[in-house]
Order: structure tokens, then sequence, then C-alpha cells
């Protein structure tokens, strides 16, 4: 055999190998990815939290003035609920939207059931929530959210429970119903009414036993202990505000991420400036922290060692990060103007955080407290690691 | 800055030049759609909060929209707005609104 044929062969075997090559390159794991929604513009980031930089954008997920995120078990599609009715299947690994569909006129968030098989969206308008496929989005069921008093409600609190059930609030009706989906043609529906005036966000604890809905329309929290049969709401903190004023409310406080710490629980206290403590053996108040404006979120680092916290317009420039054994608030940051979200890599190292009206992510060590790196984004709001596909009620 | 604002914000000026108020209304128009926005909707149609819609306000009055933005609707999430806007920056606001025409 010549040099020239030599060569030509080599170089015919180097080109085949090229693309398993590559591909072996291009190959990875989405434990370490995330979604940045970009609420102005309809567009969402996909970042790389290891190399805290982003990695991809996807437009075309409609109006995400309010947007929330939940992801598949394997951690490739996230499902992002828009609040234009949207429900977007997006693939992390090529940026690019798996299917879209457009389901109700206003939502307000969604879960993804336990065996992520089904995907539940809670609507404004029309109310109720609908149930969708995980893998096609093909509508399978319709639960129409009309409370006692006969009148369609919004819904709002949707989360996953155990058992393929959902858990959530009506808002208007004040009432929380929970749905066993084990078959999802028949949905069997337990309605717990008369639980508190509007309730406007619910959530589970991390085990998925207790489920709490913060009310709007009186100072008190509502608790369903999901172990006990039959279901039953009772209500905890009552008049927690008692004898002082309460504050006009700029935002509504969100219990997404709350604060499950050990054996507490910390809770934005609707138009005051402060936490609230919750013992979780006993569900009475353990305690109240000060904060420096009225929290939105109080979110857990996944040690439970502290809480970060952010506020309500006009105070929403700040971030409180509260110790959780002595409830003081033991640090200050000013990442600037409109704090709207905070998520904490799943070990809890690093904190993100979005500050829209700066047009940024600024991402920071959470010992530490120092800032480690700025990622531009356009009017950033929620921030969705896939570690919460592991996570109950996430 | 925003694009859009930015050109949006050019538009807004007449307006504010005609005396109605002296505020900026880029800032304004911000404040509607971002913090209104979070329950009313960024794009005003409407969330845990009504419709902002012209269509949807045609039930009140310029001078009822003005005091239930500078003192909210009790019983209800509206918060009174008159710690953090004047009036005239509310009527600015309920002129906009109404006409569709928000920077």
């Amino acid at each position: 055999m010549n040099a020239a044929k030599m060569i030509a062969k080599l170089t015919l075997a180097l080109l085949l190998l090229m693309p398993a090559l590559v591909r072996a390159d291009e190959l990875r794991g989405t434990g370490n990815l995330g979604l940045i929604i970009e609420r102005a513009t309809g567009s969402a980031l996909i970042v790389d939290t290891s190399a805290r930089k982003t990695i991809g954008r996807v437009e075309g997920l409609g109006d995400l003035s309010h947007a929330s995120v939940v992801f598949s078990p394997d951690q490739r599609y996230a499902y992002v609920f828009g609040r234009d009715g949207g429900l977007t299947k997006v693939d992390m690994l090529t940026n690019a939207i798996a299917k879209r569909i457009v389901q109700a006129g206003n939502s307000i968030g969604g879960a993804i059931s336990d065996d992520g098989a089904l995907i539940a969206v809670s609507n404004y308008e029309p109310g109720g929530v609908r149930v969708f496929d995980a893998r096609t989005l093909d509508p399978v069921a319709n639960i129409p959210a009309v409370g006692a008093d006969g009148k369609a409600s919004k819904t709002v609190g949707l989360v996953d429970l155990p058992g393929r059930r959902f858990a959530w609030a009506l808002y208007d009706a004040g009432e929380i119903w929970v749905a066993d989906l084990t078959n999802v043609e028949s949905p069997a529906v337990t309605r717990l009414t008369n639980v508190g005036k509007l309730p406007y966000d619910g959530n589970v604890t991390t085990d998925g036993r207790h489920y709490l809905a913060g009310l709007f329309g009186e100072d008190g929290v509502v608790h369903v202990d999901t172990w006990q049969q039959p279901l039953k709401a009772e209500r905890i903190l009552d008049g927690y505000g008692r004898g002082e004023q309460q504050l006009p409310v700029y935002k509504m406080p969100h219990l997404e991420g709350w604060a499950a710490v050990g054996d507490k629980l910390l809770l934005p206290a609707v138009g005051h400036h402060e936490l609230i403590a919750v013992d979780l053996r006993k569900f009475t108040e353990a305690g109240r922290v000060a904060t420096h404006g009225q929290p939105v979120f109080a979110v857990a680092r996944p040690d439970g060692r502290h809480v970060w916290v952010n506020f309500a317009h006009p105070l929403n420039d700040t971030i409180d990060i509260v110790d959780t054994e002595s409830l003081k608030v033991i640090h200050r940051l000013t990442p600037g103007p409109a704090v709207l979200h905070m998520e904490f890599t799943p070990r809890g190292n690093e904190v993100w955080v979005s500050v829209r009206d700066a047009d940024r992510i600024d991402v920071y060590d959470a010992a530490s407290f120092a800032k480690k790196a700025e990622i531009p984004a356009q009017k950033p709001s929620g921030i969705f690691f896939t570690a919460r596909a592991t996570r109950i009620g996430q | 800055m925003w694009p859009s604002l930015a050109l949006a914000s050019v538009g807004a000026m007449a307006p504010a030049a005609a005396g109605e108020t002296n505020s900026d209304p880029a800032r304004l128009a911000n404040l509607v759609r971002q913090d209104c926005g979070s329950c009313h909707g960024l794009t005003l149609k409407g969330g845990l909060g009504k419709p902002l819609t012209p269509d949807h306000l045609r039930a009140w009055n310029r001078e009822q929209l003005v005091s239930i933005i500078l003192d909210g609707v009790p019983g209800t999430p509206m918060p009174p707005w008159r710690p953090l806007l004047s009036e005239p920056e509310a009527r600015w606001i309920v002129d906009r609104l109404q006409q569709g025409n928000l920077p």
C-alpha cells in the first residue's frame, strides 16, 4: 500500500469517527442545569449552575408575568406555567420547545405527579384545575372548582402529594381540595369547605405530609395533615397580627420554596414586617423574626442553617439572611432594584438571585455572602434548578 | 434601559408636559406593568386582580378609579397606593389605562 492510500484510509477512518467524538463531547447530564424566567419577553434562559453561565435561551413562552416551573423525573424537561394559561414543555438539552399548549385563559401555577405522568395546572380563568399527560400534554382530566357557595373559584397553592395526589386551595370560596388521581378518568376529590377567607397560596412540607394555606382575608393559616383520615382543615396562628395595624400589601407573599428547617417552618406574615416561626410538631407559633420589609419569599438553605428573605415593593432591593437557631437577621444584602426570587444550588453552597430592574442574576456564596458572579438576563424573575424534580411539592 | 421602554418614554412625554404630573412617565409605566402587573398581569389582562383593560374599566368613572388606586378596596388584596403615589400620578395612570395608551 502506498503512502497516499494509507493517508486517505486514515483520514476516512478519522472522518467516520468524528460524529461519535463530537457526540461524546456533547453528552451531558442535566442535574446542574436551571431555567430562569425572563418575565417581560416571554423567554427563559437555560443556565449551567456549575459554570455559572447561560447555555441557551428559549423564546415564545407567552405571558410570563407570573410563571412557575416543574421538572420531569429525568430532569430533562421543564414544564413552564405562564400567566396566559400557556403550558410549555421545554427540552433543557436542546434549548427547544418540545410542546406547547394554551390550556386556559389565565393561570397561576402547576405541579407534576409523583410518578411524573401527570401535569396539573391551577387556573384563575376559568378557575379549577386541569390535568395533562406529561409526555404529550394531551388533556386527561378537568376538575372545575365550584365551591360550596356554588360559584366558580380561582385556584391557588397547587402541589403534588405522594400517591398520585394533588392539593390546592380555592381562593374565592375559601376551601382546600385534595384529589387522588390514581384513576385519572375519575378523580377522587376530598373537599374541605369553609377553611378561612381568601387563601392566597399553599404548600406542603418536604415530607409531603402537611399542607398549609396562607390566608389573605384574615390573620391565620390553615393546616391539613394528609396522613389523617378523614382529612380535616385546622386553623393555626389565629390572629397572628392581633393588635397591630396591617400594612398595605404591595406584593402577595409566596409559600413556594418556603423555609422548613428542622422542627420549624418560617412563614411570611401578611401585611407585617416579619416572619412567623411555626413549630412543626405542634403547629403553634414558635417565635417571630423582625425583617426589613414584608417578606415575599423565605427560602431555606438546603442544610436549614439560614433562611434568605426578599421583600415586597417598595423595599424590594434588599435580602435579609436569618439565622434559624437565634431567629435573628445576621446579614443584609442590597443586590439592586426589584429582587424577585432566590434559588439555592442543591447542596446549598450558592444562591442565585434575580434582580429584575438591573437585568441581572447575581450568584452569591451562601456561606460568606460574597458575590461570585453576575449573569445578564432580561427582566429576570423565577429561578428554577432541575434538582426540584426530586422534591415533593416542587 | 429596556429598549421598548426607552422608546415608550418618548411617547409618554406629551401628557406629562401637559402639566398632569411631574413624575417620570417611564418610571410610572414601569410601576404599572411590573408592580400592578404582579396581580393584574404584566399585559394588564388580569390575574388575582381584575383586568385593567379599557373595556373592563368602563364600569367605573375616572374619579372612582383614582380613589381605588389611592385608597385601595377594603376586603380585597387591592392595597392603598397613597403612601407611594401622588394624586396626579394616580390620575395619570387612570387616564392611560382608560385610554389604553400606557407607554
